[in-house]
Parts: C-alpha cells; structure tokens; sequence
C-alpha cells in the first residue's frame, strides 16, 4: 500500500514507529486542516510528552538557520533527537513559495533529526493552528525538543512565537536588528536574545543597547521575574551555541519552578479552542451570508439579530 | 462542517543540483517560475547527494523532485537518483532539467525519469510539465 | 602634433612591428592609430594597452581544452599547438576543481568528464608531457585548490629543469567570484583570501612572469549579470585583492603587474566593445588614484576573453560558429590581450576535434584576413561607441559607491558584506530571470530558439562522449601511487601544511609543493587545509 492510501491512524501507527514518509504526510494532513487535521489533533494531544518547543526569530540575515543547523548537530549528540519547522512567507501575489532554509542545516537531518519547512500559505490565521499541530505531532512521535524557526517582521511570526515555550531572538551586531526587533514586538515575546556574527565590529555595543532596552521595559513592568540573558554566537563555527542551549535549558527550568510553564500553556490552549471556535463560526458566518441581501427590507442588526438566534438555537446543526 | 484551511494545497517540489555541477542559473529561474506559478519549492540547491535529496523529499512530503543537471552526468546519476527513491518507497515522479541530448532521453525515461526539460524551456512548459507528472 | 600625439608618436616607434604590409587587402596604407588621445599605451588605456596595438604582437589564441585522462588532454595540447594555437589552457574536471580525487563518492559520474582528471603530481606530469613549459605559456582554470595545482606546474616543469621563474602563464584563483557566480568554492571567503595574498606574494618574488590571479567576469555573465554588473563586480573584487595584497603590506606596484582579468564577449556587439574600454579606464583611475600606483604597468587592465558560453543553441548548432565569430571580433575590437573562441557544438557537451579546430580558425581569420590588427581602437571616437564605454563606466560607479558603503570605506570589506547578504548572488539570479522572461516572451530574438526554427529538427552534431574507463583508469593510478610513494612523508607533509594553514605569517606555497613532491593527493592536501580553514556553505538565494 502507498503512504497515500492509509488512513490516519495507520499513518500515526507508521509515524511512531519511525517511518519518516508517514510523518511527513501527517504533516501535510494537518496543513491542510478539516477532519484529518483534527484526527491528527486527537491522536497527537493524547501521547504528547511536552517537550520544550523552543521559538527561534529575528530578521533576515540574522543567520537563524545556521544557528538552528548547528542545534541541529549537537543536540543528538546530548542524546536528543530534535525536529525544525521552518516557516517562510508564501507570496501574497501568486501564493506560492520558495523554501530555502533548511540548506543552511546542512544535511544533518537524517537519523537524528527532521526538518519540515513550512509557507505561511497567505492565512496567518491558519498557521497559528497548523503549527503548534505540527509541533505537538512532533512530539507525540518522540522528537525532542521541538525547533519552530520563523522571520520575525510581522504579526505571523509573533503569533507562531505563542506556540513556543522559549522563544530566542536573534540579532546581529548593529543598531537596526535590535530596533526591528523592538518594533516587531519581539522584544516582548523574547525569552533569550542571541547576538549572533558576534565576530563582527559592534556585538559588545549591541549587547549594551539590549541590556538597555531590557532595563526600559523592566522599569515598565514586563520581565520581573525573568530577565532574558544575552547569548553571542557565530553560528558559522558553532561558537557559544553550547550556552545557547543551556540558556534554554536555563529558561526551561525557570518555567517550570514558577508554574510559569503551566500558565503558558493553558493560554495557548485557550487560544487554540478559540482560533478553532472563530473559524469555524466564521465559516459558517460566510455560508449563511453569502446569499442574503437587502431587498427583505430588513435592517443588518435585526436580520444579524435573527440569524443569531438560529445559530444558536437547541436544534440547530451541529459542529462535527 | 467546512473544512478550516485549504482543501487542495500547493503542489510542492523539491528541486536540486546533485553532485558537484555548480551551474545553478537555470534552476534559480525554475524555483521563480514554480513560486510564481503557486507551487511550494524546496530549494536544496548546490552539492546535494541522492541521501540528502532523499530525506527532503520524505520531510517535506514532496509531490515531485526536479534535479537541474549540465555536466553530462546525466547517465549515471538520474540512474542513482531513482534507485534512491525506490529504495525509500518514494513514488515521487523524478524531472531532470538541463543540458540533455536529444538521444539520451529515450535511455533516461525507459529508466523511470517521469519528464525531461530543455535549456530556457519557457516558464509554461516547465509548469505545465511539472503539472503533468504530478497528475499521473 | 599634440603632446599626447608626439608622446605616442615615440612609444610606438620603439616597438617591434609584425612583418606584415600595414596596408588593407585593396593595397590601401593605413595608419595605426586615428582620431584623438589619450592614445592606446596611454593612461588611462581607454583606448588599450600598447601604443602598438596588435601591429607589434596578436591577441594570444588561447584554446580551452581538457578532458578524461591527462594523456588525452596532453594529446589535444600537442594538436592545438601544432595547429597554431599560441598558449595552453587547462580545464580540469569538477572533482579536481572542487578538491576531490577521482576516487572520492563525490567524483562519482564526474571525472574527466568536464575537463581533465588530476589527483597528484603523475597526472600533472602526463598532461604536459612533451611540452616545453619554459616555451609556451599555460593558463589554468582552477580556484578553490590553486595553489595546489601552481604548486604542481612548478614542481613538473622544475623535474624537467625548467626554473620557475621562466614559467610564463595564469592561474585563474578568483575565489570572490565563486561565491558569487561559478560557486567552486571549497574555504570559507577570508581563509580563501589567506590563500590567495599568500600566491600573491610567492608569485610576485620567485615567478615573476606568472599572473596569480585572472580576475573574472566571465562566469558571473554566464551566470546571468548584464554587462554592466559583469564590469563592476570583477573590478570591485579586482579592488578586494588589491586591498588584501596592501593590507599584507606588499607593493601595489609590483604585484599590480601581475593581476589580469578574464572577461566575456557576449552577443550585443557594442555593449561588449564599451564594457572592455570602460574596464581599462575604470582600472587605470583607481589604480593610481585610489591605490596609489605610480608604475604604468600596475595600472594596466590586462585580459583574456572567451566567447560567451551561454549563447550557444542546442538548435542548429552550427549557428553558433557565426555568433561565436561576432563575439570574437567585438574581443579584438576591444583590443584583449588573448581570446578562446567557443566551439559550436558545445552548447550539448565538450567539443570534438573538429569543432574546436573550427573555432581557432575562426580567431585566425579574424586575426588575418579582416584588417582588424592593423588599427589600434578602430571605433575609438565613434560616438556611440564613445556613449557606450561612458555608460559602461556609469552604470560600475553607482555598484562600486553602494559596496563601499557596504564596507565603511573599504571594498574588501564591501564585497565580503555582498557575498554574506546575498548582493551578489540576488542582483544576477534577478538579471537572469528577468532575461529570460524577454525570451519567453519573444521580446529579445534567439535564431533557431525562438524564431527561424526551421532546421532545428536536424541531426544532432556527433556529439564528444567522455567513456568511464577515465574513472576506472584513474582509481587504479591512485592505489598504485598510494601504495608505491613514502606514505611517513606524505604524512609528515601534510601536517606541515595544516601548521601552516594555522600560522598567517607563514606562506602556504612552499609547504604545499613539498606536499605535492611527495605525491600527496590533491583531496588530501585541501583536507590539510579544510582541518583549520573550515568549509563555505552558501545560503539559498534565489
């Protein structure tokens, strides 16, 4: 039988016993959504271990990939076996997509790893839920940890950053980054910071103008209880990336000591039964809209106001 | 219920260079066309091996691999290339680009290859043949 | 008669000229040069680099060859020079460009196929077997393992009693346009910079009739740039090893001499004959102004050209032969110092004999029959030519203003930022497309591609077919030489090449040709080298 004719289950059978074809039609199955998607959900929630899923983000450039390629070589080395899903933007004009960045993981993704690269498909809506799908599918097949790899410029990236419990920003020496950073948001999503071709003029006034910002926003009352550490790198030879990892392994155990790792993920969960409920109500929002107009006469809040009251009503259709 | 995403995703393909052939313009403008064509592409790029290309596939749960070669090795590694597929259960249609006799073809296609492109095939061609092969 | 006029005047009469009637074939005297100064030999040589022009010496006919084993190479040596062929040059196969031996899982389908096979020192021997090095002059197509490869020239041609410093030629080692273009990289840029300084300097004190690097453009053309970008990414990387070798602290003037550039002669006549005039003036103004150059000489933009690899059709190939002798002619109208015509069957594989024959016949009819040697810059003062060269020259400012903004005032630096952001890369993968997108759209002709089909259904050429047996042959060579040479000195070699690698003071060069005497392997004196130097791994940019 070819990977395209099993059904779900026999695909997460193959999957947990290693078959990479059949986690990477499971993979598919999830992106695409509706019922195999929620198959998957089902399937994947009950046997997930709750691994670390760690965010790394930070502008082009930025050497993200080379960073995470070379996590990518020395976490089977610890005895880990670490999975990447990397999330590049779909073009908003013709919807297709050039994924790149797993060349610069070097080829290591064979026995001790994956790497799935992922488009951002046009709906950030969607990704919000395909990728903590895909990351808790990872887990449930025994990867460890879970490595979601994301540009970070926009609402998309800080959004897929929820789905993380550490979630790394990565800049290099020079103003710019830390300022687009600053002005994407990450800055309050960051848990670590990297400063990576720390090789390169200006990493210590880089580092500097971090600590500043860190020192402004703890004065306005976020990082209290955590301040996120500074870690230089160079990722092309593999510098300070054995303290990336333990500034991860750090930031971990901080989570779990303060329960803050509890209240991560019962707020993602919340978000992910509510990104399902607002899509689902939305497509249903479409169907019944899509063939009314205005010649009944009727107002849009009375109108609004009775279609509401079939929707809700006992017998109304249900959802599954 | 209605389903939440796409029903029908990109088609997605992984496209590479095996070996040692550096020549990579031909497969640039082929990764453009793809994207501009709504296709997903899995840019290994330069110094693949048949394993490496193997393991994308698989991952990435491609719906084809494009393999752009212009060093005559054309013979003995599209050869390598499917064998390797077989060898994983990958029943992914193989697309060689490049610089092909006209006479190698029949040898290439007898042996498994799904389609074969020419240089500056237009961007058409490429998709509709992409298309095609993922089709059958 | 101006300053300029008479200054020519002299520098000409010094010069030897050919033995031929300066006159055209109707029996009309012509003068050697027209129009206004400065005149060719002058700075800044917008107009070339001899007063002379070709009067006094033709461009080199330097044919390209190489293929399977090195006694067939060194068999197609011998008949190109026997054919009238002036000067050898080398294409080696993708394993040996790239470092590998013939036996590596790398090599695999690959070896002797796109050039010759070389692994050690043997096949070095066989390739020039016969030839006298210190007779003729040899280029070498070679990058990532340069040294290697100049490292085994010297010790053949000194096994033959040949001194190196007689050893005339080239050897291309660009390495910054193989991140950016051809991709033979095998080190990380600035350890390949080491590298390259590190010839530089051999070169400049014991081969002092050596180029030690062809600064090229070709490959980044056939890549896709335009002519402009092709123009100023070669001169800029032209500045980077000019800031590397003056950071080393050598002397601008002397190893100014040695560097020559490697050009393409593509399709659009004038646009090629501007890019080559603007190349030399461009040139020559940095040099002197930028770099401080005070010897002529150091100022002069030197190059070799070879016809545009990428315009041959697959369809009705013989086509080609027409294309490759407009190309030809732009080159010697642009006055380059030596010239390889593409064969017209090799738009499908490696050509045959008869076609690379046809195409060094091509430049001697150029070179004999068309009156083109006997004027110095015959279009120099065409206006549109005179356009042309200036736009050239335009267009390469704006890209050397943007790098050295890059680099905070340095090239070097501007060009390393290129490679590493994508510059480079991302300017021609957008040149190509948007090329390629005027011939699909049939805006931009191509005869037998896209119009003028008919005849495109013809026979294929008889085409050059590279067996296995070089594969096998060469296997065999390397396990007999691994198992006949002193294996404690290879050993001992090779480390001594690592220490070095470890030590910048140190010059690579010597503990290299040590290594290559013993009859170390090329995979295994790079993987000397990859010990400290690393490997480069590109970023996907499309």
């Amino acid at each position: 039988m070819t990977i395209r004719e099993l059904d779900v289950d026999e695909l997460f059978h193959a999957a947990l016993n290693g078959n990479r074809r059949a986690l990477g039609r499971l993979l598919t199955l999830i992106e695409l959504g509706g019922s195999a998607a929620d198959a998957i959900a089902d399937q994947s929630f009950h046997r997930q271990h709750g691994v670390p899923v760690i965010g790394i983000t930070g502008a082009p450039g930025a050497g993200k990939s080379t960073l995470t390629g070379q996590l990518l070589r020395t976490l089977p080395e610890l005895g880990l076996r670490p999975a990447v899903i990397a999330v590049d933007p779909s073009s908003p004009l013709t919807g297709g997509a050039i994924l790149g960045d797993r060349v610069r993981m070097d080829d290591v993704s064979g026995d001790h790893g994956f790497i799935r690269s992922v488009a951002t498909r046009g709906h950030a809506g969607g990704l919000a839920l395909s990728v903590p799908g895909c990351a808790r599918l990872f887990d449930s097949a025994g990867y460890d940890p879970v490595i979601i790899e994301t540009v970070g410029v926009g609402q998309v990236e800080v959004d897929v950053a929820g789905a993380a419990d550490t979630t790394v920003v990565v800049v290099t020496p020079g103003w710019g980054d830390a300022v687009q950073a600053n002005k994407a948001g990450l800055l309050e999503v960051a848990d670590l910071f990297v400063i990576n071709k720390a090789d390169r003029e200006g990493a210590n006034d880089t580092r500097r103008d971090l600590e500043l910002m860190l020192d402004l926003s703890h004065v306005s009352g976020q990082h209290q209880e955590y301040r996120p550490p500074i870690i230089l790198t160079t990722a092309v030879d593999g510098h300070g990336v054995d303290h990336l990892w333990e500034a991860i392994v750090a930031h971990r155990s901080h989570l779990e000591r303060s329960g803050e790792l509890t209240r991560r993920r019962q707020a993602r969960f919340r978000f992910e039964v509510m990104s399902r409920l607002n899509d689902h109500l939305s497509s249903m929002v479409d169907t019944i809209t899509a063939t009314i107009d205005d010649r009944s006469g009727r107002s849009p809040a009375s109108l609004s106001a009775e279609l509401l009251n079939s929707i809700l009503a006992p017998d109304a259709g249900r959802l599954r | 219920m209605a389903d939440t995403f796409n029903e029908t995703r990109p088609i997605r393909v992984v496209l590479a260079k095996l070996g040692l052939d550096g020549h990579d313009r031909g497969i640039k403008i082929v990764a453009r066309i793809l994207r501009d064509a709504g296709m997903e592409v899995i840019y290994l790029g330069l110094r693949q091996t048949t394993a490496s290309i193997v393991a994308a596939a698989e991952e990435e749960d491609a719906d084809a691999v494009g393999l752009s070669m212009h060093n005559a090795g054309h013979l003995a590694l599209a050869p390598k290339m499917l064998a390797a597929l077989r060898d994983a259960d990958l029943d992914v249609p193989l697309i060689i680009g490049g610089i092909i006799p006209d006479v190698d073809i029949p040898v290439l296609t007898d042996a498994g290859v799904a389609a074969i492109l020419g240089p500056g095939a237009p961007a058409e061609q490429v998709v509709a043949t992409v298309r095609n092969a993922v089709a059958r | 008669m101006t300053d300029a006029r008479e200054l020519w005047q002299e520098q000409f009469e010094a010069a030897t000229p050919r033995p031929i009637p300066f006159e055209t074939m109707s029996g009309v005297p012509v003068d050697p040069v027209y129009g206004d100064g400065p005149f060719p030999g002058q700075y800044p040589f917008t107009r070339g680099l001899h007063p002379a022009g070709y009067r006094s010496r033709l461009w080199t006919m330097r044919m390209f060859a190489g293929f399977g084993t090195a006694e067939d190479t060194n068999a197609r040596f011998r008949e190109l020079l026997r054919h009238g062929g002036t000067g050898l040059s080398t294409a080696f196969d993708m394993p040996t460009l790239m470092g590998y031996d013939s036996d590596s899982e790398w090599a695999l389908g690959e070896v002797g196929r796109a050039g010759v096979a070389v692994d050690t020192l043997a096949d070095m021997e066989d390739l020039y077997a016969g030839i006298d090095l210190s007779a003729v002059s040899t280029s070498m197509t070679i990058n990532g393992p340069a040294a290697i490869l100049l490292a085994m020239y010297v010790a053949v041609a000194e096994k033959n009693g040949v001194s190196r410093s007689d050893l005339a030629g080239t050897i291309q080692n660009d390495i910054l346009k193989e991140y950016q273009a051809q991709k033979e990289y095998i080190f990380p840029p600035r350890p390949s910079m080491r590298i390259i300084t590190d010839m530089i300097r051999f070169t400049s004190a014991e081969m002092p009739r050596w180029h030690p690097v062809s600064i090229s453009g070709y490959h980044i053309r056939e890549a896709g740039s335009t002519a402009a970008q092709e123009l100023a990414f070669t001169l800029a990387n032209g500045f980077a090893y000019v800031e590397a070798a003056l950071a080393q602290g050598q002397d601008v003037n002397q190893f100014g001499r040695r560097l020559s550039f490697f050009f393409n002669s593509h399709s659009d006549f004038f646009e090629e004959i501007g890019k080559f005039r603007a190349a030399r003036r461009i040139w020559a103004r940095w040099m002197k102004e930028r770099y401080g150059a005070t010897d002529e000489r150091a100022m002069m933009c030197r190059f070799h050209t070879q016809t545009a690899g990428v315009s041959l059709t697959a369809q009705q190939p013989e086509n080609n032969i027409a294309r490759v002798a407009l190309q030809a002619m732009a080159a010697a109208l642009g006055g380059t110092q030596s010239l390889h015509t593409d064969s017209y069957d090799e738009a499908l594989a490696l050509p045959t004999e008869k076609a690379a024959r046809i195409a060094l016949r091509t430049q001697q009819i150029i070179a004999h029959e068309s009156g083109v040697d006997l004027v110095a810059d015959p279009l120099g003062g065409a206006p549109y030519v005179e356009w042309m060269t200036d736009e050239m020259e335009r267009q390469a400012e704006l890209v050397f203003a943007h790098l050295d903004q890059l680099g905070n005032g340095s090239l070097l630096e501007g060009v390393y930022a290129g490679i590493e952001n994508g510059y480079f890369v991302g300017e021609i993968a957008d040149a190509a497309y948007r090329l390629e997108r005027h011939i699909n759209a049939g805006d931009r002709i191509i005869v037998g591609v896209n119009a003028y089909t008919e005849g495109s259904e013809d026979d294929e050429a008889h085409l050059l077919r590279i067996e296995s047996e070089t594969e096998d042959y060469q296997r065999k060579r390397l396990e007999s030489i691994r198992h006949d040479r002193d294996n404690d000195l290879v050993t001992r070699r090779l480390a001594a090449v690592t220490a070095a690698a470890e030590d910048p003071t140190v010059n690579l060069m010597p503990p290299i040709i040590d290594a290559v005497r013993a009859y170390a392997s090329e995979e295994e004196i790079v993987n000397a080298m990859k010990a400290v130097f690393g490997v480069y791994v590109e970023k996907a940019i499309v």
